[in-house]
Formats: C-alpha cells, sequence, structure tokens
C-alpha cells in the first residue's frame, strides 16, 4: 500500500502502481509499451477526476490531513520573496506551533502570520502537533500590530487541529490570548487576508482566522471543534466522526454556500500535494487578486466592511 | 456513623453521599457541605449557602432579579430566537433540543439582555442560562449579545455580562465559531466608545465563551471557585495523562494566575459592581445597599 494514497485512492494507487511496472518493464525490453502506458496513464487521471468529484465530506477532512500536505513554509518558499522570520511574544517564550515574519508578495512588503505543521515525528513534536501555545496567538499579535502601524496588509495561513489541551496553556491564559486576537483583529487598520490550508480547527483557528477576505482550499476543511470531539459529545463515540463532519458541514464549498467564507481556491487534481508548484501559484494568484481589491478601499471603509460583515454572522428568525 | 444509620440494614444506608434529585421542597442540600437548608432562606441569600458560602448556580433571570434595582429592568431582542439553520442532527434533532430547552427553561435562548439601573446605575446586563442547552452560544446569543451593546453604544452606557456556559453551540458548527469573533468586535467597539465592560465569570465559564467575551472584560470578576477555562479538565487529563494540580481552573487559581481581577460574592456583586462602575464613569459614589 502506498502511504501517499489514502483509503478511498487505493483504486488510483493500485493502477499507478500498474503503470510503475509497465515502465519498469518497458525500460528493459525491446518491445514498445508507451501505447499501454499512455492509456493507462488516461485511464489513470480519469479515475482520479471521477473519485475526487464524489468526495464525501469525511474523505475531505483526510485529505486535509493528508501526510504530503503542502504547509505553511511550503506556500511561503513558493509564494513569497524575502521572508525574515520574526519570533516571540515578548514575554514568555516563542511559539513554534505560529509562525511570522516580514515578506514580499510580488515585490510589496507584507507580514505573514500562520500555523505550521511538522512532517516528522521530531518535527511535529518540535511543533507541539501544531496546537499553538498561547504564546503563539500573543506573537501572531504583536505582528499584526506591528504590520498596523507600519502600513503592511497582513496574510495569515490556518491549519491546526485546535488550541492545546495543556495545563501550562490555561495557567497562561489561553482563551484570553485567543480572545484578545479576535478583538484587536476585528478593528485593526490594515487588510488582512486569511486563507486556511489544511485544518482550520475552532479557537486556534480563529485566533488569527478574523479578517476582511477568508479563502479556502478546495480541500480543506474549518469548524468549531474536530469531527472526532464533536462525535464523542454529541454521539458518544469518536467512530462516528465522519457523520459529524457530514452534519457540521466543514469544508470550503458548504461554508462558501453559507456565506461564512469568501472563495475557495481549487486545488490541482487529486489535491494540493500533487503538485505544490500549482497550487502555490493558484493561491499567489488569489492572494494578489483580493489584496489589490482590498487596496482600493480607504482604512476607515475596510474597518467598516469587516465589522458590518462581523455583524452579519450568525442565523436567526424573529418573532 | 451515627447509631441511628448502624441500625439500618446496609441495603438502605446511604453513606452520606449526596443523593442527586433531591426533590423540590422546604428543603434543600448544600452541594458544597452537605448542610441542610431551609431553602426560602436559601434563595433570600441569592443561593449561597449561609454555612459554607457554597455558591449554587441559579438560572439566569433570578440573577438579573437580585443584581438589578426593582422595577427597572427592560429585556432586549426577545424576539430572537435560533434556527435549526444546517438541519443539524446528532442523536437528536437540533430543533427538538431547542424546543426542549425553550420548554424547561421557559426561555427562549442561553443569553437574556437588557437595560436596567444596578444602585441607581443604567447599565446594559446580559447573562447566560446554563439550563438552556449548557449556555452555549449559537447564533442567537450572539445576536443578543449585539444589541445589548448597541444600546449601550446609543445611550452612552455600561455593559454588564454573567457568563455560564460551556461554550460554542456545536449544532450550529462554524457558524457558533463565528459568534466568538462576532461578539468579540462588538466588545472592541464599545471599548473604543470609552464605556467599561464588566465581566463576571460564573460557574462554569468554558470553551468559546471563555476565550471571547467573557475575557475581555476592563475588569473581569469570577465568583468563588467557578469552574473557569478553555479546554475542559477532562480533555486536557487525556491529553497530558498527568494529574490535573489542585484547584485547577477555579476562580482562586485564575486570580493566583494573574488572569481576573478580584473574586467576589455574590451577594457583594451589586455594591461591588456599582463602585466599580462609578469610578470608571466618574459618577459620584453608590449608595450601597445590603441584599434584600
Amino acid at each position: 500500500m502506498n502511504l501517499n494514497f489514502l483509503d478511498f485512492e487505493q483504486p488510483i494507487a493500485e493502477l499507478e502502481a500498474k503503470i510503475e511496472e509497465l515502465r519498469l518493464v518497458g525500460n528493459d525490453s525491446e518491445i514498445d509499451i508507451s501505447g499501454e502506458i499512455k492509456r493507462l496513464q488516461q485511464k489513470s487521471s480519469e479515475l482520479t477526476r471521477q473519485v475526487f468529484t464524489n468526495l464525501t465530506d469525511w474523505q475531505i477532512v483526510q485529505l486535509a490531513r493528508h501526510p504530503q500536505r503542502p504547509y505553511m513554509l511550503d506556500y511561503v518558499e513558493r509564494i513569497f520573496t524575502d521572508f525574515d522570520e520574526l519570533h516571540g511574544d515578548r514575554h514568555f517564550a516563542d511559539s513554534t506551533a505560529i509562525i511570522g515574519g516580514l515578506a514580499r508578495l510580488e515585490g510589496q512588503p507584507v507580514m505573514i502570520i500562520g500555523q505550521q505543521k511538522g512532517r516528522t515525528t521530531k518535527e511535529k513534536l518540535a511543533r507541539n502537533f501544531t496546537m499553538p501555545q498561547p504564546e503563539g496567538y500573543r506573537k501572531a499579535l504583536r505582528l499584526m500590530e506591528m504590520a498596523e502601524r507600519f502600513h503592511l496588509p497582513i496574510i495569515t495561513f490556518i491549519d491546526t487541529p485546535g488550541a492545546y489541551p495543556g495545563i501550562d496553556a490555561e495557567e497562561r491564559n489561553q482563551s484570553e490570548a485567543i480572545a484578545r486576537n479576535l478583538f484587536v483583529m476585528s478593528q485593526l487598520k490594515t487588510p488582512i487576508i486569511c486563507v486556511v490550508t489544511g485544518e482550520g480547527g475552532s479557537g486556534g483557528a480563529l485566533a488569527i482566522g478574523v479578517g476582511d477576505r477568508i479563502l479556502m482550499l478546495q480541500f480543506s476543511v474549518y469548524s468549531v471543534i474536530s469531527p472526532e470531539g464533536c462525535a464523542s459529545i454529541l454521539w458518544k463515540s469518536a467512530e462516528k466522526a465522519s457523520e459529524a463532519a457530514e452534519a457540521m458541514g466543514m469544508t470550503a464549498t458548504r461554508l462558501k454556500k453559507l456565506g461564512l467564507i469568501d472563495q475557495v481556491v481549487s486545488e490541482p487534481l487529486g489535491g494540493a500535494h500533487r503538485d505544490i508548484t500549482v497550487m502555490a501559484s493558484t493561491l499567489q494568484k488569489a492572494l494578489v487578486n483580493n489584496l489589490m481589491e482590498l487596496q482600493h478601499l480607504s482604512l476607515s471603509q475596510l474597518v467598516e466592511k469587516r465589522y458590518k460583515r462581523l455583524m452579519s454572522m450568525g442565523v436567526t428568525k424573529v418573532q | 456513623m451515627s447509631w441511628f444509620k448502624r441500625l439500618l440494614p446496609a441495603a438502605v444506608r446511604t453513606n452520606g453521599v449526596p443523593k442527586k434529585g433531591v426533590p423540590e421542597g422546604l428543603w434543600t442540600k448544600c452541594d458544597g457541605c452537605g448542610a441542610i437548608l431551609y431553602r426560602a432562606e436559601l434563595e433570600k441569600d441569592l443561593n449561597v449557602c449561609p454555612k459554607c458560602s457554597h455558591h449554587h448556580r441559579i438560572m439566569a433571570r433570578e440573577r438579573i432579579e437580585s443584581f438589578l434595582d426593582e422595577n427597572t429592568w427592560h429585556e432586549i431582542g426577545t424576539h430572537i430566537e435560533a434556527v435549526d439553520h444546517l438541519k443539524f442532527r446528532d442523536s437528536k434533532k437540533y430543533k427538538d433540543r431547542i424546543a426542549t430547552a425553550q420548554k424547561e427553561t421557559g426561555e427562549k435562548d442561553a443569553l437574556i439582555v437588557g437595560r436596567g439601573n444596578v444602585l441607581g446605575i443604567d447599565v446594559v446586563t446580559a447573562a447566560f442560562e446554563f439550563a438552556f442547552m449548557g449556555g452555549s452560544m449559537g447564533s442567537a446569543v450572539g445576536e443578543r449579545f449585539v444589541q445589548g451593546i448597541n444600546s449601550c453604544l446609543e445611550h452612552k452606557i455600561p455593559f454588564i455580562c454573567f457568563t455560564a456556559s460551556g461554550g460554542a453551540r456545536m449544532q450550529e458548527a462554524l457558524i457558533s465559531l463565528m459568534q466568538m469573533a462576532k461578539t468579540s468586535a462588538a466588545l472592541s467597539k464599545l471599548s473604543a466608545h470609552h464605556l467599561p465592560f464588566i465581566s463576571v465569570l460564573t460557574d462554569p465559564t468554558m470553551g468559546g465563551v471563555s476565550a471571547s467575551l467573557a475575557m475581555l472584560g476592563d475588569v473581569i470578576i469570577a465568583e468563588p471557585k467557578a469552574l473557569i477555562g478553555f479546554a475542559g479538565p477532562r480533555v486536557i487529563e487525556q491529553t497530558v495523562r498527568t494529574p490535573l494540580p489542585e484547584g485547577f481552573q477555579r476562580s482562586e487559581f485564575l486570580l493566583d494566575h494573574g488572569a481576573i481581577d478580584m473574586i467576589v460574592d455574590r451577594r457583594e456583586m451589586r455594591n461591588t459592581i456599582a463602585r466599580l462602575l462609578a469610578k470608571l464613569m466618574r459618577m459620584p459614589v453608590p449608595l450601597e445597599r445590603k441584599i434584600n
């Protein structure tokens, strides 16, 4: 079983394995099988298209958490130039789960902030499995306020399972750290674009998720609680995660329909990890376009629009 | 064991474990010290045990009634109700959960908001109803909260909120998460207009409510021994796999860690808040009153 393929991609994986085998045979023998390989490749991409047009919400959750999924720094190196990482919250520590710094987007200086996942076990541990400590939110806040001071737009990358359920995180009042960010971001006088690239997990995600434009990659998810968490509370069993995912409607397309996000950024066939270069360039275009639109507004218009949008969030009935 | 208990056959003994669900009556048992209390007496003391000062949970409406001056309450946003926008269904339909909660509590949703006076100071007060789906915050709570703040902005008066909530309302999924941003943004506006916000954390104040409006008070007050935090203690214990420190996530723990300004006895809440507000609003010293 190829680890780069998820369960539901196994038919594709098998086909790809066959193609690989044929290629090896082809190299050694006189018979020309390139036609056959081409035919199988076509079949493989046809199959991929088929599988990927009928994904369930739970399958999308799995894609959002794909071990090969590009992480923030993969995008940073392809989309931005001149990145200088800035460290620390100036109070207690530096967070490795939320990173940030100055960079240029097509020449224009910007502040970028986001959650960075680790790929190997060692990296994952080092980044606290991307469950930010309070210092992460406080560093983000410091950088955002700096951006406002120097009139730099802010771009945030969201990819976290959620806040850190740890004793120390509570001792250092993570509730306040998250709340403060929501409070400040709602009034910050500079454009803010937020992109959910993988998992948008609850308060940990929202703490860098209040902005003028909320973008989501096609196979990313965003929710108030993980489907496992939701299932264990409401269904009393984490096994029901796929049902919970379906019920919550946490995929990009469903959230776009609900009007909670602005744009779904399409991913290459088979997901962002199949072609990071293409993914990065699509995202870059989306960022540049959105930023250009936002920069047409005066800062007071911008903040007023952001506020109105926040106030419009929610569905109630009036009796 | 008392001589009387010793006479009872083992099957009838209760071993001193407090029995849950004592029928409503004249007498009630304190959840803190187990003392048998005369119900009317306890209620007169705002449901604080006269023996051990244990603060029992109270309904939102009771709280408002005991907090504000008599006959000054004007409720805001009573017409706002929750909608099952996602047709959410777990073991029960969200729609049915709302209906049940409404019937059980007599409230339309988990937050009541209104304008009134506290020792003569004009304020808007909000209180979470924990008995309504665990005081969870969905669209209706968020919208009522914002309308309360809008009333403050309009009349240039302070805002007070008593929280008692398990967090965001999962049945509204991402929409409920967004209520954290919505309520925090409204508080940001209140702050920009130099109007005070006093946040009172009561048992329990957790999750998305703690990580938004509750922690944004100019002054943050907690009732004694209230459970306050973001992640639930059980989740933390399962994650870190070490026993939690004593008193973890209780008011006293938060005060020690610099997270809140003070712990105030419920019976002193009116006087304390009025004193604070009068100073923040540069008004004369309010006339303190004893409860009852």
